[in-house]
């Protein structure tokens, strides 16, 4: 039991660690927003802090570390699925179809050479 | 009928079921407001022009909620850390606490939608605006079901701890983990919406 206790209380300790963090980068996170950068680098240097937020959270408050393996398996299976997701604006993008295509016609005159005439 | 597993874990996953059975919930959530991120891509980037989120919303304000937030989460873990340290009444005020400061985030988000209200500032205005209210309405009713779940498990559901304690302890566990889910999705809400 005092092993346990022990055990839980190095978990409080840490818990109270990336309490102070979170909030350290959530004034880091506003103060980066006024930097003048462009907006590219500034959606880059806000998704990262972002990202080291979210870590934070999940690792330590989740107990992702040091989670059991159909966890981790459950959660890659997700993250394949949040991708096909993310990237479905992409093949929107990509999408041709129905969209005509014409190829240039080698024995056409050159507009220029028509120009002339 | 006992319900198997609650509290032994099972032999081919090593995991109780209510602690399966939230993850795969969490999974499903991660794909909702994944939809909906990948949603608010695909219009910023098709968009002619995008306001800068600061210049419609109040970022002071927006700062003070996400602080209310990850306080929150402190408080959740702490109550759970009371209930494996064996103290009850520090679970209660843990517990307590981080109800209190839901309802605070709740509180300050309405003044926030009140005041975009009152200014006409509604969805048909901009696909920003649009956005905005889906996103931040999505996340406030998962803010209203933590706290009715949370409030269950602070006064009538924590009469479980007399007779089963860590079959509540698990519950518990549970609980902080949709709760930390919520506080999640918002770090990256904040930044995206107010911010950029």
């Amino acid at each position: 039991m005092s092993g346990n206790v022990a055990e839980v209380e190095k978990h409080v300790a840490a818990y109270r660690k990336v309490g102070a963090a979170l909030l350290v980068l959530t004034v880091v996170t506003v103060a980066a927003s006024y930097l003048p950068t462009a907006v590219p680098l500034a959606i880059v240097i806000a998704l990262i802090i972002a990202t080291t937020k979210g870590s934070l959270v999940a690792s330590v408050f989740m107990h992702l570390v040091g989670e059991r393996k159909a966890i981790y398996w459950a959660l890659a299976l997700t993250v394949v699925f949040w991708v096909f997701l993310m990237s479905l604006p992409l093949l929107g993008q990509w999408d041709t179809i129905g969209v005509q295509k014409t190829l240039p016609n080698a024995n056409a005159p050159a507009m220029d050479a028509e120009e002339e005439h | 009928m006992e319900i198997p597993y609650t509290v032994a874990e099972r032999p081919d996953t090593g995991l109780n079921n209510v602690k399966l059975g939230i993850w795969l919930f969490l999974a499903s959530e991660v794909m909702l407001f994944g939809g909906l991120f990948s949603t608010y891509i695909l219009l910023r980037v098709g968009a002619t022009d995008w306001p800068v989120g600061s210049t419609l919303l109040n970022v002071p304000i927006g700062t003070f909620n996400t602080t209310i937030l990850i306080i929150s989460s402190i408080t959740m873990v702490m109550a759970h850390a009371s209930l494996k340290l064996d103290d009850f009444g520090k679970y209660k005020t843990y517990m307590g606490a981080t109800i209190l400061l839901a309802c605070t985030f709740l509180a300050v988000k309405g003044y926030e939608y009140w005041e975009k209200v009152s200014h006409d500032h509604l969805p048909a205005e901009s696909t920003y605006l649009a956005i905005y209210w889906t996103l931040t309405g999505l996340h406030g009713l998962h803010i209203v079901g933590g706290i009715i779940v949370n409030s269950y498990f602070w006064g009538p559901g924590s009469a479980m701890w007399r007779t089963k304690r860590e079959q509540f302890e698990n519950r518990v566990e549970a609980a902080g983990l949709y709760w930390h889910f919520v506080d999640l999705v918002w770090i990256f809400l904040f930044p995206v919406l107010y911010l950029l």
